[in-house]
């Protein structure tokens, strides 16, 4: 109970939280020896073709590169993943 | 049809060579013939887990550069008839080995073995390059801290590259009360990330510091919890549907029953 009221007020998070976060970052870079600053770009690319046809929430957008499951099952491959939250589509992109 | 199975994990001490003796002596005790390979040249230890230190004579290095008949090099196991070890050499380095060796050594013992299981050594150089060499599958060892799934993240890349597609996930020493409270990473956490399919889950367990000391894998102790889960990983290896263990189980009124009746179901 102690522990949920502190979370409601975001003052602590658990370790395993702050654990899992670090991993996702540092997993960014070796995966696809990818930086920082190359997936920014890919970002700002994204939004600005995005844009033309709809409105998005820039703050909530969540790019990475990670691994998923292949079509056929058979193994492992490298993929993009964009989460981008739509505030309202534009009339002229229908 | 024989099996190669490599055990890997990139980052040192999360417990290849513990995994490698259970999962060997765990087949053998199901009646399997299997050759546990050490190819940490320079820093063998399998044989102290399998408290087969004092039997050696030859070793890999010898068979490799044909100092000696593969046979000479085996050694039997002290409990179990179908079991033998190939020590690797401990005066060495890795680079006495090249990958082709080691494909056609894993091709000779195939010949002789259901199951021949490799432990691999720590890090991503020549000796890792030599213990996938010949493997059909691979397991990955992790345990829930950040470095360890990294590096595991980092091997299972290199895995696929070499074409080991789809290795497997042993998630070691895991501690269910800390997970419970958030401050350690669950194993769904860690499937998340990595992505690759479970095999097993081993608790953390002091028993298995035991059973190292007596050289004795903890396997074949109905005691222990992280010997349950290896005899679990053992099972699913030879293709029986054994559900993972469910952890948290300790708390409530069934897990107490568990306990009562002897760990039978976790």
């Amino acid at each position: 109970m102690l522990l949920d009221l502190s979370r409601l007020f975001g003052k602590s998070k658990n370790s395993k939280d702050v654990a899992k976060e670090r991993l996702k970052l540092v997993l960014i870079h070796d995966r696809a020896n990818v930086s920082p600053e190359f997936l920014e770009m890919v970002k700002g690319e994204i939004i600005k073709v995005i844009q033309n046809y709809m409105d998005v929430d820039e703050s909530g957008l969540d790019i990475q590169l990670t691994r998923t499951k292949s079509d056929d099952g058979e193994g492992v491959v490298p993929a993009l993943v964009a989460n981008i939250p739509i505030k309202s589509v534009k009339k002229s992109g229908k | 049809m024989s099996e190669v199975i490599v055990i890997t994990s990139g980052k040192g001490g999360v417990g290849k060579t513990t995994t490698t003796a259970n999962i060997g002596t765990g087949l053998a005790l199901h009646g399997k013939k299997v050759v546990l390979v050490d190819t940490d040249i320079g820093l063998r230890n399998l044989d102290v887990v399998m408290g087969l230190e004092n039997r050696i004579v030859y070793d890999l290095v010898d068979v490799i550069e044909g100092a000696c008949r593969i046979k000479q090099a085996l050694i039997k196991d002290k409990r179990f008839e179908s079991l033998y070890l190939l020590p690797a050499a401990q005066t060495r380095d890795k680079t006495s080995v090249t990958p082709k060796q080691m494909i056609d050594l894993t091709n000779e013992l195939r010949k002789e073995f259901d199951y021949i299981i490799i432990d691999c050594p720590a890090g991503i150089e020549q000796g890792f390059k030599n213990a996938i060499a010949g493997a059909d599958e691979a397991l990955v060892i992790t345990t829930p801290e950040v470095s360890a799934v990294r590096d595991a993240d980092r091997i299972i890349g290199l895995l696929e590259s070499n074409e080991l597609r789809n290795p497997k996930l042993i998630v070691n020493r895991v501690r269910p009360d800390m997970v419970k409270r958030g401050d350690m990473m669950s194993i769904d956490d860690i499937i998340d990330i990595l992505a690759i399919d479970l095999i097993g889950v081993v608790p953390d367990d002091e028993k298995i510091v035991i059973s190292t000391n007596r050289g004795e894998p903890a396997v074949t102790d109905d005691k222990s919890i992280a010997g349950q889960a290896y005899r679990n990983i053992t099972r699913r290896i030879l293709g029986e549907n054994v559900p993972i263990m469910d952890l948290q189980a300790g708390d409530g009124i069934m897990g107490k029953l568990r306990k009562f009746f002897g760990l039978k179901t976790t």
